[in-house]
């Protein structure tokens, strides 16, 4: 029945310099129901709901709301339309209150005047009804990323989308808050709003979803009821091979210590306790250590202190038998430490600047790039640089070494970043929520790239807010609760049950540095 | 796939300027009209024609010399708002560090008798120096640089009225002619100025102007110097975490833009071309108009020579206004539009993308219903 679909998407060709970003892709989003969107990265998900959202035009296809066919030029069309969009990667004006992005441009007015106290009022409301918590008037840049991703849906909601659009809102949420965004989306659902769901997770999709529909490079694979499928059939359809869920791993071969950390404090931007207490430990040669914990907890904060993106309050850091508490950042890269960082836009790519750039981030003034007299920049070096990390960690985009990285789709820009850091063969990396965004072959890529690493001798230090990723890749947990370490735990033996236990604080046994 | 020329980078750039240089003069002639619609196209014409007014070719060459020499400081002082800018920071203080060089240059040849080399190298130097000022209280106390570069602009304008006020004519306020007092400190010419029909103004700046662009162009374009600016400008947080020094960076590329505007000031004022007026109480302007020469250059070296010559000959062209039909302000006040709008060049840019894809979605669609019929 035609009219029982709240949009359709007709044979979408969207094309870039370079690539066929969709092509020929048919979508047919039913009223109320939850549609998954499932593909590699790349695959064309975000151009696909751009599309939707009116941010691209596309070349050919037709777009239909409930059946009449629609001209979606901008997002105020969309908006009109009743359509609303949860970036990957945030639009909000990082230096705004939560509460003014979410009115941003549909601000309530009485008599002529900004009338916050409704939309505060409306907004606590929304925030209580879905379970969404947010503080209103903290500003974006200070607050956590699964609160700024709360404000965004919030954002949606204040407009009274009925068809809302997720662009991988899990990749960035804890386990915890996950259960809970599913649970919001049921509750959308029930109120009759549709969904279109975008993640790589396809437990997630599994979960919540009625149907699944998957990309691959661009074109259209098909459309499948959830209840009829199974993980194992979607990751076929997705990559066109069996993908394995889990690594494989021989026993750790542990060495020295490779880094130190004594009494480490790191004050907090956001309040006036510490986010980093008085932590110490120790990470050596050829395992993976693993810092678990739910979002917030000082982790992001211990890894900037040990990077050197924040000053430290006090403690020492030692890294391969020196001191480097007051060294520079590049003294501590060039000696061997790398860092993926939780935050890429921010810290892990110049977004202007070409791929092949960007692999040089750390090396550029090496003699390897540019010459010592003058400083003249080898492209050749760099480029072929690009397309050595290009090939080997499967980085995709539309113009090679030369695609400006801000144009990739967002999995392959962490996959670039991953490229770079592990290429380095650094003596520790530093690998915060690495996996990221990535789809699942990528996922088991990345994964068995940080045992090789383990197995050359090499340090791991990982953050991870996934449970399953913790228990599977490391060899030794730290769990960090209120910017304590709580407990040190061995991952063959803990369950799945105790580490929540212990990353929610109910649990904590002495940690020997 | 076809390529769309359009959707080029360099081509919008020109185009976009283009646009926005006729834009000004469109904008230019309407306020004439409504000012005395009498001489108004007389005017317009008489500000695009500058030396051209003139019928005899000689004459016409001389003249283009004068506006050439007058293009010169304001290439510089582009490259220096053009390279501040590549590394995110808005170099207003250009203004300033212009006005320094000139008093470093004026008072080395007239105080001290230098020659000219050393009385340029003087310039560069000090204009470094006081960009370096905007660039420590910057880089150490998080002080704006624009905040910082317009208070030190007052500051070098009156500084450098107190230090000139010792080598001026007794007479006036004007310091006095390099030419007859210490013609060892004027830029040589090498011969050039018989291209311009003896233009005794026409110097070897000229060329070394040019070759500066150029060697800006490189170090933006090809050198680990230009790569970190850049990443600096294009992210910061970004260059930190690669281990650039910011700091480093910020007054390093503040010294850089100084150090051009008062290399400017010296190729100005080291051809006797003008001399400085010691109770001048605003900061030349050349400084402000290196901002519309940088934007309407697109921010490129090579477009800055461009721009800055376009620029400079809207300024020349504004004395031959007939100043008995308009007040002779006008002058100033069409030159200041046009450059107003030559500001315009990204908005352009924008649009100019936005009505390219529109035309595009439409062919696509239009090729479509073609193709189903
Ligand atoms: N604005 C753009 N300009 C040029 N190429 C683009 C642009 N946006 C996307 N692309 C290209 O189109 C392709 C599809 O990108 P898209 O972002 O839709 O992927 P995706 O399926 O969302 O992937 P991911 O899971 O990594 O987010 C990519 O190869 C990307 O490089
Ligand atoms: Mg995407």
């Amino acid at each position: 029945m035609e009219d029982a679909y709240a949009v359709e998407m007709l044979h979408i060709t969207k094309k870039f310099p370079g690539i066929i970003a969709n092509d020929d892709v048919t979508l047919r989003l039913k009223k109320g129901e939850i549609h998954a969107l499932l593909g590699e990265n790349g695959a064309g998900k975000s151009t696909l709901m751009s599309v939707l959202f009116g941010l691209y035009q596309p070349e050919e296809g037709i777009i239909k709301k409930d059946g009449v066919e629609v001209k979606i030029k901008d997002p105020n069309d969309a908006n009109a339309l009743g359509i609303g969009m949860v970036h990957q990667h945030f639009k909000l004006v990082e230096c705004f209150s939560v509460l003014d992005n979410i009115i941003l441009g549909a601000e309530p007015l009485k008599k002529g005047f900004l009338d916050k106290a409704t939309a505060k009022d409306k907004i606590l409301d929304l925030s209580k009804r879905y379970g969404l918590e947010v503080e209103p008037d903290a500003i974006v840049e200070d607050i956590t990323v699964g609160m700024q991703q709360r404000a965004e849906i919030l954002k949606m909601l204040y407009r009274d989308n009925e068809i809302l659009i997720f662009d991988e809102p899990t990749a960035v949420l804890t386990p915890q808050e996950i259960k809970e965004l599913m649970m919001i989306m049921r509750n959308l659902k029930a109120e009759g709003k549709s969904i279109l769901f975008i993640s790589h997770k396809l437990n997630e999709i599994m979960e919540v979803a009625d149907r699944c529909t998957v990309l691959r490079r661009g074109k259209y694979v098909g459309t499948v009821e959830t209840k009829d499928t199974s993980m194992e059939e979607l990751s076929a359809m997705m990559v066109g091979r069996d993908v394995n869920f889990h690594v494989e791993k021989k026993p750790a071969h542990i060495g020295d210590a490779v880094l130190k950390v004594s009494n480490l404090t790191v004050a907090s931007k956001r309040h006036k306790n510490d986010a980093v207490k008085n932590v110490s430990f120790e990470v050596h040669a050829g395992e993976i250590v693993c810092i678990a914990g739910i979002d917030g907890n000082g982790q992001s904060e211990l890894v900037y202190g040990l990077t050197g993106l924040e000053p430290i309050k006090s403690g020492k850091i030692e890294f391969l038998n020196e001191d480097v508490t007051k060294r520079s950042i590049r003294h501590k890269t060039e000696k061997g430490m790398a860092h993926i960082p939780e935050d890429r836009h921010k810290y892990g790519l110049v977004l202007d600047y070409t791929l092949a750039d960007n692999f040089i981030l750390q090396t550029y003034y090496q003699n390897t790039y540019s010459t010592k007299f003058g400083g003249f920049m080898k492209r050749d070096a760099i480029i072929k640089n690009a397309e050595k990390i290009i090939e080997k960690y499967d980085v995709r985009s539309s113009q090679g070494p030369n695609t400006i990285v801000r144009s990739m789709s967002g999995g392959n820009q962490q996959k670039a970043i991953i490229g770079r850091e592990i290429d380095r063969e650094p003596e520790l990396l530093i690998a915060v929520q690495p996996t990221r965004g990535l789809d699942i072959g990528a996922i088991e890529y990345i994964h068995s790239q940080l045992v090789k690493q383990r197995d050359e001798g090499k340090a791991v230090l990982l953050i991870s807010l996934e449970l399953e990723e913790v228990l599977d890749v490391s060899d030794r947990i730290l769990v960090m609760y209120e910017g304590e370490i709580v407990g040190e735990l061995d991952p063959h033996t803990v369950s799945e049950e105790e580490l929540g236990l212990y990353m929610a604080g109910a649990k904590r046994n002495e940690v020997k540095a | 796939m076809k390529k769309n020329i359009l959707k080029s980078d360099g081509v919008q750039a020109v185009i976009a300027s283009l646009i926005c240089v006729v834009l000004g003069v469109f904008v230019g002639y309407v306020i004439l009209l409504i000012i005395n619609p009498d001489g108004a196209f007389e005017a317009i014409v008489a500000v695009l024609k500058n030396f051209m007014t003139y019928s005899r070719p000689d004459s016409q060459l001389r003249y283009f010399g004068n506006t050439l020499v007058k293009t010169i400081p304001l290439i510089l002082c582009s490259l220096s708002i053009l390279f501040a800018y590549k590394a995110g920071l808005f170099n207003i203080g250009a203004a300033g560090q212009y006005c320094v060089g000139i008093c470093a240059s004026l008072y080395a040849a007239l105080a001290w008798g230098w020659s000219w080399l050393p009385c340029l190298l003087l310039a560069v130097i000090v204009g470094g120096i006081y960009g370096s000022l905007v660039g420590l209280l910057k880089a150490y106390f998080n002080v704006n640089e624009v905040i910082s570069g317009i208070m030190l602009n007052w500051i070098g304008l009156y500084l450098t009225n107190m230090i000139l006020s010792a080598v001026k004519e007794e007479a006036s306020p004007y310091t006095i002619n390099i030419r007859t007092a210490n013609p060892d400190a004027l830029i040589p010419s090498l011969g050039l100025e018989q291209l311009f029909n003896n233009n005794q103004y026409i110097t070897i700046a000229i060329p070394l102007a040019i070759i500066i662009a150029f060697i800006v162009y490189i170090i933006l374009d090809k050198t680990r110097m230009g790569y970190e600016i850049k990443a600096t400008g294009f992210n910061k947080d970004a260059a930190k975490y690669a281990g650039m020094a910011e700091k480093k960076n910020i007054i390093m590329t503040l010294v850089i833009a100084g150090s051009l505007a008062g290399m400017g000031a010296a190729f100005l004022y080291l051809t006797g071309f003008e001399q400085y007026i010691v109770t001048s109480s605003q900061v030349p302007s050349m400084g402000f108009n290196g901002i519309a020469a940088a934007f309407l250059g697109g921010l490129n070296p090579i477009g800055a020579i461009f721009s800055s010559f376009f620029i400079q000959h809207i300024s020349s062209g504004g004395a031959y206004v007939d100043k008995s039909i308009y007040a002779s302000q006008i002058s100033d006040l069409i030159a200041a539009v046009i450059i107003y709008l030559c500001g315009f060049v990204f908005f352009m840019k924008v649009v100019m993308n936005n009505m390219i894809a529109k035309r595009e979605a439409n062919k696509a669609k239009t090729g479509k219903e073609g193709g189903e019929n």
